[in-house]
C-alpha cells in the first residue's frame, strides 16, 4: 500500500514537473510576442544607434557615414582642444543656469496664484498652460518678432523709455539670453501644469489644521507647500535641465547657432557637424559626451534628490 | 475656509498680469496674422481687418498639403505609441515569466538615452531603407515609448488581480482579456496618453527635418521654418498666419483636455 502510493507519486511528480515546465515555456513565449513590437523597435532604434555611435566616435568617415579610418580617441582629443566646441559646451551649460531656475520659479510662483479657489480660475489655468500646446517652430517664429532689431515689440518698447535699441540676435552678449528667455516661455505651460498638479494632490488637512494654529499664508508657503511638493519639484528639475541639454528648435530658427558661435549649444552642435560638414566621427563624439552629461545630471538629481526629497 | 477679501484682490491682479505677460506672444502674433503688412511694418496699430496673410500662405505655400502630413504623422505615431506601450504594459502586468524584470529595467534604461545620442545612425538607418521622405521614415522610429508603457502599467495594475483569475476560470485567454477587459477599463490612460502622443508628435522638429528633403510628407512644423526662411523677416503677417495654423491643432487639444493630461502627466510622473 505505502509502496503504491509512492510510485504513483513519483510519476505524478514527473508529469507535474513536466506540464509546469511547459506552461512556464508558454509563458516566456506569450510574454516575449506582447513585448517583441517595443522590444523590435528599441534595438533597431535606440541600443542599436546608441552603439553604433560609440563605435563610430572612434572613426572618421566619409560623407555618406562609412567609416574610413580608425583614429581610436582623437575625435575626443581633438574636441577638446577646439575652442569651438569648448564654447559650444561652455553655451550649453549657461543656457541650463539661465533656463532652470528661472522656469521653475516662474512656474512656482503661476501655480500658487492659480491654485487658489477663485472664479474664473479655469481661465487663467488655460492661459498659464497654453505654452505647452505651441510648437519650437512656432515658439521661436513668436520671439524672432518680438526681438526683430526696429520693428519688434521689444525694441519698440525699449525705445519708448528712452533706452538704446538691444540687437538680441546679433549682439554676441544677448542673443544667449534671448534664447534662454524665449525657452523659459515655451517651457512654462509643462511646467506649470505639472506642479499645478502637485499642489492639488495636497493634504487639505494640513492647511485646515495649520489654520487652526493661526499660521501665516507664508509660513503655510514656506512649512506645508514646498515640502509636501518636493517629489513634483525635483522630477520638473530633472526634465528641465534634460530638456536643456537637447534645445535644437530655438537655436535653428533664432540664430543658426550663432552670433560667433554664441548659441552654438551641443545639440545644435552634432547637427551642424553631422549634417553640413559630414564629420560624422566627430558629430558621433560629442554625442556620445552629450549622453554622458545627461546621465551623469540624471544620477546626480537621484542621488541629491533621495536625500532632500519628502515622501509622504 | 474663506479667502479674506484683500487676499482675494491681490491674488486677481496677480493673475490677471501673469495672464497677460504669458499671453501676450501668442496675442500678438494672433492680431498679426490678421493685420496688414503696412501695419505691421509702420509699428502702428491694426487699422484693417484683413485675410489676405491667411489666403497668401495657403496659395504660396503647399501649406494644406504639410498640415495633411502632420496629421497623418501624429495620427500614426499616437495610434502606434497606444498599441505598443499598451502590449508592453500588459506583458508586465498580467503575465509572468521569466527574464521580465530584466526586460523591466531595459526599458527603464531606454529613458536614460537622449533621442539625440542616436540620431546619426537613425539618420543613416533610414536612408539605407529608403524612408527618407516617406511616412515610414517619420512615423515607426516613435512607435516604442517607455514613458508611455509606464503611465499604462500603473493603470493596468489598480485592475484586481481576481478579475484575471475568474476570466481564466471562464476560460478567456490573454489576448481576449486584453482586448475586451483591460483595455476599455484603462480607456482614460489610454485617452491621456493619446494626447500627449498627438501633442508632441505634431510639434517634432529635429527628425521631421532631418528625415524630410521635400514637400512630399514635410510636417508643418518644417514648412513653418521653410516660410519664415524663404519670407526673410519681410511679410510678417504671412509668417504669424502660418504659424497660427501651426498651433491651432494642439491648442484645441490642449484646452479640451488640459484637466486630464495633468493628472495623467502627474500620476506617471510621480509613481
Amino acid at each position: 500500500m505505502t509502496n503504491m502510493t509512492a510510485v504513483i507519486t513519483q510519476e505524478d511528480q514527473a508529469l507535474f514537473v513536466r506540464t509546469k515546465r511547459k506552461q512556464r515555456y508558454k509563458q516566456f513565449i506569450k510574454g516575449i510576442l506582447f513585448l517583441l513590437p517595443s522590444i523590435a523597435l528599441f534595438s533597431v532604434f535606440l541600443f542599436y544607434p546608441l552603439l553604433r555611435t560609440i563605435y563610430l566616435s572612434f572613426f572618421l568617415t566619409d560623407a555618406s557615414g562609412a567609416t574610413t579610418v580608425f583614429v581610436g580617441w582623437d575625435n575626443f582629443v581633438t574636441l577638446f582642444q577646439s575652442t569651438i566646441f569648448q564654447q559650444s559646451i561652455k553655451s550649453t551649460f549657461l543656457f541650463v543656469l539661465y533656463t532652470v531656475p528661472l522656469t521653475i520659479v516662474i512656474s512656482l510662483f503661476l501655480a500658487i496664484i492659480a491654485n487658489e479657489k477663485l472664479k474664473g480660475i479655469g481661465f487663467f489655468r488655460t492661459i498659464f498652460s497654453s505654452t505647452m500646446g505651441i510648437s519650437v517652430a512656432a515658439a521661436s517664429v513668436f520671439w524672432l518678432y518680438l526681438f526683430h532689431p526696429t520693428i519688434g515689440f521689444l525694441n519698440i518698447i525699449m525705445d519708448t523709455f528712452g533706452l538704446e535699441k538691444v540687437g538680441w540676435l546679433t549682439d554676441p552678449s544677448w542673443a544667449l539670453i534671448a534664447v534662454a528667455v524665449t525657452t523659459i516661455w515655451m517651457n512654462i505651460g509643462f511646467t506649470f501644469l505639472i506642479l499645478l498638479g502637485g499642489l492639488q494632490s495636497i493634504d487639505k488637512y494640513l492647511y485646515e489644521s495649520a489654520d487652526v494654529d493661526g499660521a501665516g499664508y507664508f509660513y503655510k508657503l514656506r512649512r506645508i507647500t514646498i515640502p509636501m511638493l518636493s517629489p513634483t519639484l525635483f522630477f520638473v528639475v530633472t526634465v528641465t535641465i534634460i530638456n536643456a541639454f537637447q534645445t535644437f528648435g530655438q537655436v535653428d530658427i533664432l540664430t543658426q547657432g550663432g552670433p560667433q558661435n554664441a548659441t552654438n549649444l551641443m545639440v545644435y552642435s552634432i547637427y551642424r557637424e553631422a549634417f553640413t560638414n559630414y564629420q560624422f566621427g566627430s558629430a558621433s563624439a560629442q554625442a556620445i559626451i552629450l549622453f554622458i552629461i545627461i546621465l551623469l545630471m540624471t544620477i546626480i538629481q537621484f542621488k541629491l534628490g533621495e536625500r532632500k526629497v519628502h515622501y509622504q | 475656509m474663506r479667502i479674506p477679501f484683500g487676499r482675494k484682490i491681490v491674488t486677481y491682479l496677480l493673475l490677471i498680469a501673469a495672464a497677460f505677460l504669458v499671453f501676450t506672444p501668442t496675442m500678438m502674433a494672433v492680431v498679426m496674422s490678421f493685420m496688414t503688412n503696412q501695419d505691421i511694418m509702420t509699428g502702428s496699430l491694426p487699422s484693417a481687418f484683413s485675410l489676405d496673410n491667411y489666403r497668401r500662405a495657403f496659395e504660396q505655400f503647399p501649406l494644406l498639403h504639410y498640415v495633411i502630413n502632420s496629421f497623418l504623422v501624429s495620427i500614426a505615431i499616437m495610434i502606434g505609441q497606444l498599441i505598443l506601450a499598451s502590449l508592453a504594459a500588459y506583458a508586465f502586468v498580467f503575465l509572468e515569466f521569466k527574464g521580465r524584470d530584466f526586460l523591466f529595467y531595459l526599458f527603464i534604461a531606454t529613458m536614460m538615452v537622449p533621442f539625440e545620442a542616436s540620431i546619426i545612425p537613425n539618420f543613416h538607418t533610414i536612408r539605407d531603407l529608403g524612408w527618407i521622405d516617406q511616412y515610414t521614415g517619420l512615423t515607426i522610429p516613435f512607435f516604442a515609448m517607455a514613458f508611455g508603457t509606464f503611465l499604462l502599467r500603473q493603470n493596468f495594475k489598480q485592475i484586481p488581480k481576481e478579475l484575471r483569475e475568474a476570466s481564466q476560470i471562464a476560460g478567456m485567454g490573454d489576448v481576449k482579456f486584453y482586448l475586451k477587459v483591460v483595455l476599455p477599463v484603462a480607456k482614460t490612460s489610454l485617452i491621456t496618453l493619446g494626447v500627449y502622443g498627438f501633442l508632441t508628435s505634431w510639434n517634432m522638429y529635429l527628425w521631421p527635418l532631418l528625415a524630410t528633403t521635400n514637400d512630399n510628407v514635410r510636417t508643418v512644423q518644417i514648412g513653418l521654418r521653410q516660410l519664415q526662411s524663404q519670407e526673410q523677416m519681410n511679410d510678417w503677417g504671412v509668417i504669424m498666419a502660418g504659424a497660427v495654423i501651426v498651433i491651432i491643432p494642439t491648442l484645441i487639444l490642449l484646452f479640451l483636455g488640459q484637466k486630464k493630461l495633468q493628472r495623467g502627466l502627474t500620476e506617471g510622473a510621480l509613481k
